[in-house]
């Protein structure tokens, strides 16, 4: 019986650190001085409205834009995860096909062999924000086509959204579909 | 492929390598009771602790210990399964998330209180804001330093001296160890990118004029002890694969750090409170020397990817990328999935289900062993169990009576060991014959892999890992109780025995030191510890893992 009310009043005072004011003070500490951060790195529009955030993968289905991984969860961030196939399992090879299906529909002129893997497989979190160097460089001839913008434009914004691995070292390089997006959106509206 | 990435996993090893020895040393005198040093800086704040929690600050014995041990945690469970109950109508459910199922509540309540952290829910869905800040953190700290406290108890018995008090040694892991890294660490990963907020979502525009909900919510705090504590419980359902809760290569570096951080540091804490460095040496590096080979293992199979995909036509220069995150890559994703397991912890950064055969054997395997460092505290419990098993061996071989440390190791300690060392096997194994018995319908994977899912789940559970395969359909009665009693009984049983070993052994006179003892600081008894784990271990688990892991590698 001792270590009953022991252990309750010791946990009381333990939550008060380890709950109320480790949590309480950060969340302030940080709303003060990483705003941005906290706030979880929302990217805004002219209006103020917010329009996504820089860390979170957005859905693209139209052919003009860049296109992200495959998101089983379709980009939707009030969940995340992934379908969890296993590297044996037929589901993933037949997923596979398909996208390289579609892939070859709307990319005519850019062969399967230089399909980049990361294109058609799932991310773990089903909201991965970034494509790689090569992933985006292979949709170029396709955005361009559609869109009337040169590759030199287009190759120019991609290398510009290109963020190499942390420190050079940490990481892999990595471009952010949104933001990528974003500057397409912006090219296309002033021309 | 490139060699950055494996310079940033050499850059990141020798950092903890260099990291162990000071933190090892730090955590000895953190636990020391003759007054120090840091008495002033933590002393005023634990005596109140003290003072309001009513801890009397005397020794107890390895019944008393045990004794305190228990009940405490099972009233922390109780407390929390209510809250998960009850999550609907307490205060902070912005989100209007309804009550946990008494299952999986309980499931829940047992999984952080042993840190394990298994999770049959989604964090985004299935726990309200009141339930994440204050059930959940709260488990997070308290039960790594429960596991911390254990494991120091059991180190001054082998040490000859007494136990000391467990509440004293709860509140000092906390005040001087966890709380404060953990602060620090909180503000770095926000800095990072991390969220932290009392807002739990925003709604975006997105580009392409729809609606996108983004989950949000004071995740920089919960990230920081989850990886620190080797909890592993992730904010969100995808975990540390989610942008915000690891938003780059950075802050993967950071977590992989975080979580070394403790169990590589024990051995050098266990090395200078018996008056043996060379000894705790000994150890650190026979467990880094089995973590390289596992960590090489792993890398070589997730670079080689999927030869089905490469039949499609596919290159995978990238090596396998399914279910992992691009800003990360294959070899950080590799790399975390070796530290997670080896810590216990059971973050992951790419979804284990999906890694290639042998990569997921490397992860299940680290699980099996539990001894390559382990979870806080726990980790160097389970070694030095396995050090006075290679010390009996050795002297079974010889013809003496084994010691360890100057004392005797007899029928006694011997019976209390080997029993705590079948259990996890039957924990393991029995269940998972049930299951795969019973519920083969929950298996999402088929073929060799669903054998696999199955037998890692239950492997998580025993070690308090927590980690998944998370394709299978955990949700159910059976899984949430399964898993919920495997949990349970692996954390607390080895602990009452080997408290009780250390009881026992403090018991006993010193023996003389003579030309025939076996030495255990040297070099040879780092390979009679490496053999005795491996030669346990693969004779238990080898057919498991051959009818898993293996044949779905030899049939891809």
């Amino acid at each position: 019986m001792k270590n009953v009310w022991i252990t309750l009043r010791t946990s009381a005072i333990l939550f008060v650190m380890c709950c109320v004011l480790y949590q309480l003070v950060i969340t302030g500490i940080a709303r003060v001085v990483m705003p941005h951060q906290a706030a979880g790195s929302l990217i805004y529009n002219s209006n103020h409205d917010v329009i996504g955030s820089e860390l979170i993968g957005q859905s693209f289905t139209d052919p003009h834009y860049f296109q992200g991984r495959v998101s089983s969860v379709e980009y939707n961030a009030n969940g995340s995860g992934s379908p969890n196939y296993a590297p044996s399992n037929p589901e993933l090879i037949k997923r596979i096909e398909e996208s390289v299906v579609t892939w070859q529909k709307q990319n005519p002129s850019v062969p399967v062999a230089s399909l980049p893997v990361d294109l058609i497989t799932n991310s773990g979190s089903g909201l991965d924000p970034d494509i790689t160097p090569q992933a985006a460089a292979a949709q170029i001839p396709r955005i361009s086509k559609l869109t009337g913008l040169s590759a030199e434009q287009l190759e120019s914004i991609v290398s510009n959204n290109t963020t190499p691995a942390q420190l050079g070292i940490f990481g892999e390089p990595a471009v952010n579909v949104l933001k990528l997006n974003l500057a397409v959106q912006q090219l296309r509206a002033q021309s | 492929m490139s060699i950055l990435p494996y310079i940033g996993i050499v850059v990141t090893l020798i950092i903890v390598i260099l990291l162990a020895r000071p933190m090892g040393s730090y955590i000895a005198r953190a636990f020391d009771y003759t007054p120090g040093r840091l008495d002033r800086w933590f002393g005023p704040l634990e005596k109140g602790i003290y003072r309001i929690g009513g801890i009397r600050q005397d020794n107890q014995t390895w019944k008393q210990y045990a004794a305190a041990v228990l009940i405490s945690n099972s009233i922390l469970i109780l407390i929390v399964y209510l809250i998960f109950r009850l999550q609907d109508k307490l205060p902070l459910n912005p989100a209007d998330i309804g009550a946990m199922s008494p299952d999986l509540a309980f499931n829940t309540a047992v999984s952080f209180m042993t840190n394990t952290n298994l999770q049959h829910y989604s964090g985004e869905s299935g726990l309200s804001l009141f339930s994440q800040m204050t059930a959940i953190v709260f488990m997070m700290f308290v039960s790594p330093a429960t596991g911390i406290a254990v494991a120091i108890a059991f180190i001054r018995g082998l040490a000859g001296k007494p136990l000391g008090n467990f509440f004293v040694d709860l509140t000092r892991a906390l005040t001087r160890i966890l709380l404060p890294i953990a602060t620090v660490a909180a503000i770095i990963l926000i800095g990072l990118g991390v969220p932290q907020t009392l807002q739990t979502g925003v709604t975006a525009q997105t580009l392409e004029g729809a609606q996108q909900q983004i989950a949000t919510g004071p995740m920089g705090t919960f990230l920081a002890i989850k990886e620190l504590g080797n909890n592993g419980g992730g904010f969100m359902g995808a975990n540390s694969a989610h942008p915000f809760e690891n938003p780059g290569g950075v802050s993967n570096m950071l977590q992989i750090m975080m979580m070394m951080l403790v169990p590589v540091s024990l051995p050098f804490t266990y090395g200078k409170m018996v008056g043996n460095r060379k000894q705790g040496r000994v150890l650190f590096v026979s467990m880094m020397m089995m973590f390289i080979v596992m960590l090489s293992v792993s890398l070589f199979s997730e670079h080689q990817g999927n030869p089905l995909i490469q039949q499609a036509g596919i290159q995978q220069g990238t090596g396998s990328m399914e279910g992992k995150e691009v800003r990360i890559g294959v070899e950080q994703s590799s790399f975390y999935s070796v530290v997670t397991t080896a810590s216990e912890t059971g973050a992951v950064n790419t979804m284990h289900d999906t890694l290639t055969p042998i990569a997921g054997m490397v992860a299940i395997g680290n699980m099996m062993l539990n001894t390559v460092f382990g979870g806080s505290g726990v980790g160097i419990l389970n070694v030095l169990m396995y050090a006075i098993i290679a010390v009996f061996l050795s002297g079974l071989m010889v013809g003496r009576t084994p010691e360890f440390l100057g004392r005797k190791i007899e029928g006694k300690e011997m019976k209390l060991i080997a029993v705590t060392l079948l259990i996890q096997p039957l924990l393991i194994l029995a269940p998972t014959a049930i299951a795969l018995m019973t519920y083969p319908n929950t298996i999402s994977n088929p073929g060799y892999h669903g054998l696999t899912q199955v037998l890692y789940e239950f492997t998580s559970a025993a070690a308090n890992n927590g980690s998944g395969f998370e394709g299978l359909s955990d949700n159910t009665i059976f899984w949430n109780v399964s898993t919920g009693a495997v949990m349970f009984i692996a954390r607390y049983f080895s602990m009452v025995t080997l408290l009780a070993v250390a009881g026992s052994l403090l018991m006993k006179k010193p023996v003389p030191e003579t030309s025939g003892t076996l030495r255990t600081d040297q070099p040879l008894f780092g390979v009679v510890f490496v053999v005795a784990v491996v030669i346990v271990g693969a004779l238990t688990f080898f057919p498991a893992l051959v009818l898993g892991p293996i044949a779905e590698q030899l049939t891809l």
